[in-house]
C-alpha cells in the first residue's frame, strides 16, 4: 500500500478568548489529516470544534502553535496570501451563514471560481450547474439565494465549496438542516469526493450516523483532542 | 464583454438597492451642479466687469509720473545733515519725450496688440450758462476704437465721423443730458490753460459707469494738443493692449525696467475692482465647496450603510478567497458608479441652470445675465466630483477591507 500523504497538520495549537474573561478555548491541539481522508470531528457543544475549524480554514490567525497545509507553513502568512490559499485550496461550509442573498444560487456557486479565474465564464457556469445537480438543487439555480429554504441554502453552500476542486473541504455541521434523504446525498458526495477525486474532507458533526460512515472520527472535549480515532 | 467578479458584485449591490444608489447619486448631482453653476457665475461676472473696465481703460498705460523736488544738498554720508527744502511736486511738463520712438518699440513686442497715443485735457463743457468740468481724451479715434470698442457704447452717431470732422467731439450721455445737447449740436469747451473751442457733437456714448458718462469726451489728437497750446508731437499717455490681459502685471514689470516713465497695468490701476473680484471668487468658492462636502458626506454615509448591511457578504467573500484589496475594489467601484451617475446629471443640472439664468434680463449695456458655458469649468467640475466621491468611498471601503470574517461568523 502507498505511503499516506499528510495534507494538514497542526502543532500544539492553543487559542484564547479575552472577552468577557480570559478563556482557553483550545489547548495543545496537535493532529494530522491525510490526503483523500474523510474525517469527522465530534464532541459536545461548546468543546471548541468551530473554533478549531476557523483556525484550520486560515481565517483565524490569532492563535499559538503552528498550522501546515500541503507542506506549506500557514502560520504567519500575510492576509492576502491566505485569501489566495483559501480560494484555491480550501472549500468552506459554514455553520450558520451561507450565501450572498442578492445573487442567484448559480452565481453564488460561480463567484469563488470567477475569483480564481482559471476557467472561462461559460465553463464555470457549466461546472456550477454540475455541482448543483450533484446536490439535487439544479432546479433552483436561477432563484435568488434568499428565496431558498435553509436546507436548500446549505446544499448550495456545499456546491460552492466544491467549485474550485479544493484539496480540502471543511464543513461546520453541513447536514444540520437536512432531512435524512439529503443528509444521505451529502454523505455520498463526500465519500465520492474523497475516494474518487482524492479530496480531503474535514467536517464537524453532531450526527453520529453521519460520523460513523466517515473514515475517521476525531473527538474533542473542553478544547482538547481526546481521541484521534474514535470508533463509533 | 463580461464584467469581472468585483464589478459584477458591485453592480448587483447597486441594482438591488436602487433607492439608496439614487439618493447618493442625487447628492453628487446637486453638489456638482451648484458647484459648476456658481463658478460659472463668478467667471461670467468677472469677464463682464473686465469687459466694462476695458471699455474705458487700456491693459497698460505709460505716462510721466509727478516728481517731488529733491533736497538742495542731499545727505552725502551719515555724518552730514540733509538740507531740506519743502518737498513739493515739481512743475515740469508731463509730456513724454519722443513718443513715436517709444510706440514704434512697443508695437514690435510680440505680446502687444495695439498701441495708441493719448493726450488728456482737463476742461469745461459749456452750453449757455451751464458748465460741467471733465476730461477730454485726445486720441486717434480709429486706434482708440480698436482698443476700447467705443462704437459698442454709442447711443447716437458714429465714431468714424470724428475722422472726417476735425473739430468733432464724442461726449458722454451724462454731459449731453445736463447741457441739453443733441447729436450734431455745437458745444463750447474751455481747457485748463484757457483755450476756448467750439466743437461739433458727432456722437453720444453710454458706458456702464455714469461718472464717466458725466465727464468724459473724445476729441481728435490735434484738437487736444491745440487745447493745451502744444505741438503735434505732444503726448501725455501711451496706451497699450496686449494679448492676454491677465499677463499685464508681468508685462508692465518688464517694461518698467527699460523706461523712465511710469508703467501702470490695469490691475494696479483698478485695485478696488481686483479686490472685489478676489472676494467674489473666495466667497463663491467656499460656498460651493461646502455644498460639495455635504454631497461627499452623503456618499460616505450610503457606502458606510451598505457596508454595515453587507458584513455577512464581506465575510463570506473573504472566506471564499477574496482579499482585502478585492473588497476595497468592490466598494470603490460602487462609489465610482454612483459618483459617475451623479456627476453626469450634475453636469446636466449645471447646464440647465446656466441656460435659465443666462436668459434673465438685467438691463444695462449687457442686457442679459453675464453667464456662459465654460468647457474648462465643466471639466474641472467633473474631475472634482469624481475625486470627492472617490475620497468619500475610499474611507469606508478601507474599513470594510479590515473586517475579520471570523468575528462575523461567530455572531
Ligand atoms: N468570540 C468568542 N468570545 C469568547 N468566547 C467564545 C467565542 N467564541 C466561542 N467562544 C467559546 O469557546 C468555546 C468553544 O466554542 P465553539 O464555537 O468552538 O464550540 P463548538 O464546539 O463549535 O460548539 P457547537 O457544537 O455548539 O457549535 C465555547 O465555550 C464558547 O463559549
Ligand atoms: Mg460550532
Amino acid at each position: 500500500m502507498m505511503e499516506k500523504q499528510v495534507i494538514l497538520k497542526t502543532n500544539h495549537i492553543a487559542k484564547y478568548f479575552y472577552e468577557p474573561v480570559k478563556f482557553k478555548a483550545l489547548n495543545d491541539v496537535s493532529f494530522e489529516v491525510f490526503e483523500s481522508e474523510f474525517v469527522a470531528m465530534i464532541g459536545k457543544s461548546g468543546c471548541g470544534k468551530s473554533t478549531l475549524l476557523y483556525i484550520l480554514s486560515t481565517m483565524d490567525t490569532a492563535y499559538e502553535g503552528e498550522l501546515f497545509i500541503a507542506g506549506q507553513k500557514i502560520t504567519g502568512q500575510k492576509q492576502d496570501t491566505l485569501a489566495a490559499i483559501r480560494n484555491q485550496n480550501i472549500g468552506f461550509v459554514f455553520q450558520f451563514h451561507y450565501l450572498l442573498p442578492e445573487f442567484s444560487c448559480l452565481k453564488n456557486v460561480m463567484i469563488p471560481a470567477l475569483k480564481l479565474g482559471k476557467y472561462s465564464y461559460e465553463e464555470i457556469e457549466e461546472q456550477s450547474y454540475q455541482k448543483l445537480e450533484l446536490l439535487g438543487i439544479k432546479d433552483q439555480a436561477l432563484k435568488p439565494a434568499s428565496k431558498l429554504s435553509g436546507g436548500q441554502q446549505q446544499r448550495v453552500a456545499i456546491a460552492r465549496a466544491l467549485i474550485n476542486s479544493p484539496k480540502i473541504i471543511m464543513c461546520d455541521e453541513p447536514t444540520g438542516n437536512l432531512d435524512s434523504k439529503n443528509t444521505g446525498i451529502v454523505l455520498e458526495t463526500f465519500q465520492q469526493l474523497s475516494k474518487e477525486f482524492g479530496q480531503t474532507i474535514i467536517t464537524v458533526t453532531h450526527d453520529n450516523d453521519f460520523a460513523a460512515k466517515s473514515d475517521r472520527n476525531i473527538e474533542m472535549e473542553d478544547g482538547e483532542i481526546i481521541d484521534h480515532d474514535k470508533k463509533i | 464583454m463580461r464584467l469581472n467578479v468585483d464589478s459584477d458584485i458591485a453592480l448587483t449591490h447597486l441594482l438591488t438597492r436602487k433607492k439608496q444608489t439614487m439618493i447618493a447619486a442625487l447628492g453628487v448631482t446637486v453638489g456638482i451642479g451648484i458647484f459648476i453653476f456658481m463658478i460659472s457665475l463668478v467667471v461670467g461676472f468677472n469677464r463682464y466687469s473686465d469687459e466694462a473696465l476695458f471699455k474705458a481703460a487700456p491693459h497698460l498705460r505709460i505716462y510721466k509720473d509727478d516728481m517731488l523736488s529733491q533736497p538742495l544738498i542731499p545727505q552725502s554720508n551719515s555724518g552730514y545733515a540733509t538740507v531740506i527744502v519743502n518737498p513739493k511736486i515739481t512743475n515740469v511738463s508731463n509730456a513724454l519725450i519722443n513718443p513715436e520712438k517709444i510706440m514704434a518699440d512697443l508695437i514690435k513686442q510680440e505680446d502687444v496688440v495695439t498701441v495708441a497715443p493719448q493726450v488728456s485735457v482737463n476742461l469745461f463743457y459749456n452750453n449757455g450758462t451751464s458748465q460741467i468740468n471733465g476730461v477730454a481724451s485726445g486720441v486717434n479715434i480709429l486706434e482708440a476704437n480698436a482698443m476700447f470698442n467705443i462704437q459698442s457704447t454709442m447711443l447716437a452717431g458714429d465714431v468714424r465721423n470724428l475722422v472726417a470732422t476735425p473739430n468733432g467731439i464724442l461726449i458722454g450721455v451724462g454731459i449731453a443730458r445736463k447741457l441739453n445737447i443733441q447729436l450734431h449740436d455745437n458745444i463750447n469747451i474751455t481747457s485748463s490753460v484757457g483755450v476756448v473751442k467750439v466743437m461739433k457733437v458727432e456722437g453720444i456714448f453710454k458706458t456702464s459707469n455714469s461718472n464717466i458718462d458725466l465727464t468724459k469726451s473724445y476729441v481728435n489728437l490735434a484738437v487736444s494738443q491745440q487745447l493745451l497750446h502744444q505741438s503735434s508731437s505732444f503726448v501725455t499717455d501711451i496706451l497699450v493692449n496686449i494679448k492676454d490681459p491677465d499677463k499685464a502685471p508681468e508685462f508692465s514689470k518688464r517694461l518698467q525696467r527699460v523706461t523712465i516713465y511710469k508703467v501702470e497695468d490695469w490691475q494696479a490701476a483698478n485695485e478696488q475692482t481686483m479686490s472685489s473680484k478676489k472676494t467674489r471668487a473666495v466667497m463663491f468658492g467656499a460656498i460651493s465647496l461646502a455644498i460639495l462636502l455635504v454631497a461627499a458626506f452623503g456618499i460616505y454615509n450610503i457606502i458606510n450603510m451598505t457596508i454595515k448591511e453587507k458584513l455577512n457578504d464581506i465575510a463570506i467573500l473573504k472566506a471564499t478567497g477574496f482579499s482585502g484589496k478585492d473588497v476595497i475594489n468592490i466598494f470603490i467601484k460602487e462609489t465610482l458608479i454612483m459618483g459617475f451617475i451623479g456627476t453626469l446629471f450634475g453636469l446636466l443640472l449645471a447646464a440647465g441652470l446656466i441656460k435659465v439664468v443666462s436668459g434673465i434680463y438685467i438691463g444695462g449695456d449687457r442686457e442679459y445675465f453675464p453667464i456662459g458655458f465654460e468647457l474648462s469649468i465643466f471639466i474641472a467640475g467633473a474631475i472634482i466630483g469624481m475625486l470627492v466621491t472617490l475620497g468619500a468611498g475610499y474611507i469606508p471601503a478601507l474599513n470594510a477591507a479590515k473586517i475579520d470574517p471570523i468575528e462575523i461568523f461567530r455572531k
